[in-house]
């Protein structure tokens, strides 16, 4: 059994067998195993929930895969709400062809990400649907999990903040894009595909008075910051300089023509914080690995009130733009 | 991806953004205008030179009598839209894979854009570089893939450099549509209207690599006009812009070249000889904007003609004019800016834009929309 056949999403023995080798196999844990219709569980206070899906183009790339972005995209999720990652739902939908050592890979790496998080799956679903139905594999993950940091939203963000990155940005966008579309550049650039809950763990218990916070995913930095703007009704106010960019990823911009300010991270976030407490934040992320990079950016005021602004190194000012749909590499 | 090539993104730029520099310039420029006492409006020929100009906020550390005209100087922007059609219609055609550069994919035609295209079924890929085209070719023996071509002197000889691969393999399934465009024809069309306001022009770098500063040794003999080949890092503009102030402060009016680093007068010899082997002037191209403009553009020569598309599809051959709230022909002549049309912002946004400068990055209505909104709109 080398493949995936249609026969696996039959409801059968090959269905049995598939869960039991290979999903059970790496995400064993008391309510799964059980294999119910639904799974119970606890919750106790305020929670969170959150969904999304999984149509990543190529599958496998440098840094991570269409399984590990799964886990990190969703714990992200709960993590940017002040959520702490608990329980997790998984639906694969599977082009028939697929091959079964690619699944366990996939799936190895799903497993690996729910311990980073602390985060169990305790129910799934898998279909596989005919070849040329779908691109080879699809995944869908639902998360919920308990707010333990209360109060963060995008429009309470006031004068006198300060704005903060976690890492550098647009790794993952700027690595996906060349691959995908077959660039012949050959760089050392990783997608930074990674949970970022125990980061946002460490600001907590830290006692960082975080305003608002955002995995700076499709549509980059800016997406979010004029989000940010728009909503709070305020400028935000970013020093071009200041921002952490590595030398791959500015590579790739200046040959395609993009900015690194909209392509899109997955283990990178961005804060507002209250001033007093910035330089303390960046410092307590820079302790872990997952925010060696982590820099104050910008300070928000009033001056062009719902902008994004983006300050020069020659003192000029302009608007951080928000992409307009696709990103394309220019002609010249 | 077979052959790869190492991508080292060295320290060779940061000199030419280096903050410091600007400000340097910055500060010769307000000594030489000094004793100027008129406005010097300077056309900046390519959408690559007003991207980087609304970038860097530059017209905010120049002396207000210096103006910014933006010119017509970016190939996807002036691409008429009966040719975005043509493109459309051959994307899905039987059997066909249409290749293009990037850009092109979003300019709306009158069916829509290559995007669109392709959410019917079309396959159209981009690609960075034309000869990436063979691979695809090579890849889908029995498929024809038609290479859209555009661009100016700068990526004309990649095209020929294709055709003569091809040819040189026997690959029989590449097929031209060729929307090549040439810089000085349509500066002269701007600077020689009766209410021409522009006093000098910063050309394109990268065209005179190829064709040489030669090129527009004519139009400065002509029209009496400043013209400065310049690179395209803030420092070479503000460098050009010094070197243009201090041919008004000298009362001088010379082509000079900034960018000493990769263009000289006569420009890539070899590369010209390439253009003249595939290719000869046409009659005219219709310039989205600006209209006519005779030997502005290239077509296949017809030795070639077994590779044309435009002959071997059936394509219309009409002409589709712009909206009529649309100003972008003002704004390409430098008659009028992005924030005085009444669509700019409005109706017309990069995500769906009406004329040509709003189309690709590089034209000034997406630079103003991208980088200049701070309270207008």
């Amino acid at each position: 059994m080398k493949e995936i056949l249609l026969e696996h999403g039959g409801g059968g023995e090959s269905t049995g067998k598939l869960i039991n080798d290979i999903f059970l196999e790496a995400f064993s844990n008391e309510t799964l195993n059980k294999l119910e219709d639904a799974s119970p569980f606890f919750a106790d206070g305020k929670m969170a929930m959150t969904t999304d899906s999984y149509t990543v183009n190529p599958v496998f790339f440098s840094g991570g895969n269409i399984g590990k972005l799964s886990i990190c995209g969703t714990c992200n999720d709960l993590a940017m709400m002040g959520a702490k990652p608990g329980y997790i739902s998984c639906g694969f939908i599977i082009e028939e062809g697929f091959g079964i050592d690619e699944l366990k890979t996939i799936v190895k790496s799903m497993s690996e990400e729910l311990k980073k998080n602390n985060a169990v799956i305790i129910t799934g679903d898998t279909k596989v649907v005919p070849r040329g139905n779908a691109d080879k594999i699809y995944i869908n993950t639902t998360g919920v999990g308990e707010i333990v940091y209360d109060g963060l939203s995008s429009s309470g963000i006031g004068e006198g903040d300060m704005i903060v990155v976690s890492n550098s940005i647009g790794e993952h966008g700027a690595h996906i894009f060349v691959m995908r579309e077959g660039i012949n550049i050959k760089s050392d650039l990783k997608s930074d595909c990674r949970s970022l809950w125990p980061l946002v763990d460490l600001l907590i218990k830290a006692g960082i008075r975080i305003k608002a916070i955002r995995d700076a995913t499709r549509g980059g930095l800016s997406a979010v910051l004029n989000e940010w703007a728009r909503q709070s009704n305020v400028c935000i106010k970013l020093k071009e300089e200041l921002i952490p960019v590595k030398r791959e990823v500015k590579g790739i911009c200046e040959l395609l023509g993009f900015e690194p300010y909209h392509l899109a991270c997955e283990g990178t976030f961005v804060m507002a914080v209250d001033r007093e407490d910035a330089d303390k934040a960046v410092e307590a992320m820079r302790s872990h690995e997952y925010g060696s990079n982590a820099a104050v950016i910008g300070t928000v005021d009033s001056e062009f009130i719902s902008k994004a602004v983006l300050e020069t190194g020659i003192g000029t000012k302009r608007i951080l733009d928000i992409p307009a749909g696709v990103l394309l590499p220019r002609i010249c | 991806m077979n052959k790869k090539s190492k991508l080292s993104f060295s320290l060779l730029l940061d000199d030419y953004r280096d903050s410091h520099i600007i400000k340097k310039i910055a500060e010769r420029i307000d000594q030489s205008i000094a004793g100027i006492d008129r406005k010097i409006r300077i056309m900046e020929v390519c959408g690559g030179h007003t991207h980087i100009i609304a970038k860097y906020g530059l017209e905010q550390i120049l002396p207000e009598t210096i103006e910014f005209i933006h010119g017509p100087g970016c190939p996807v922007c002036i691409m008429p839209k009966e040719r975005i059609d043509h493109a459309y219609i051959m994307s899905l055609e039987k059997d066909v894979i249409l290749v293009s550069l990037g850009d092109m994919m979003r300019v709306p035609g009158s069916y829509g854009s290559l995007f669109d295209a392709r959410a019917k079924g079309a396959d159209i890929r981009f690609v960075y570089s034309p000869l990436d085209t063979l691979d695809i070719a090579k890849e889908n023996p029995d498929k024809r893939i038609v290479f859209f071509a555009i661009g100016f002197e700068t990526t004309t000889p990649m095209t020929a450099a294709l055709i003569e691969r091809q040819i040189k393999e026997s690959l029989k399934n590449i097929l031209y549509h060729i929307n090549h465009v040439t810089v000085p024809e349509p500066m002269e069309v701007v600077v020689s209207e009766d209410d021409s306001n522009i006093d000098a022009f910063i050309a394109p770098s990268h065209v005179s690599v190829i064709t040489g500063a030669k090129i527009y040794q004519p139009i400065v003999n002509k029209y009496k006009i400043p013209i400065v080949v310049s690179g395209f890092e803030p420092v070479d503009v503000m460098e050009s812009v010094r070197m243009i102030v201090q041919q008004f402060a000298d009362n001088r009016a010379e082509l000079e070249i900034e960018y000493k680093r990769g263009v000289t007068t006569e420009g890539n010899i070899k590369a010209q000889k390439m253009i003249d082997k595939y290719f000869e002037k046409d009659d005219f191209f219709r310039w989205r904007g600006v209209g006519d403009i005779p030997q502005s553009s290239y077509r296949l020569r017809s030795e070639y003609s077994y590779l044309n598309a435009e002959l071997i599809f059936d394509l219309p051959d009409n002409s589709i004019d712009d909206h009529k709230l649309c100003m972008c022909g003002d704004i390409l002549k430098g008659k009028a800016k992005p924030f005085d049309c009444k669509a700019f912002g409005k109706t017309c946004t990069p995500g769906k834009p009406l004329g040509a400068c709003m189309v690709s990055d590089e034209g000034s209505c997406a630079a103003y929309y991208r980088y200049g909104r701070f309270n207008k709109i």
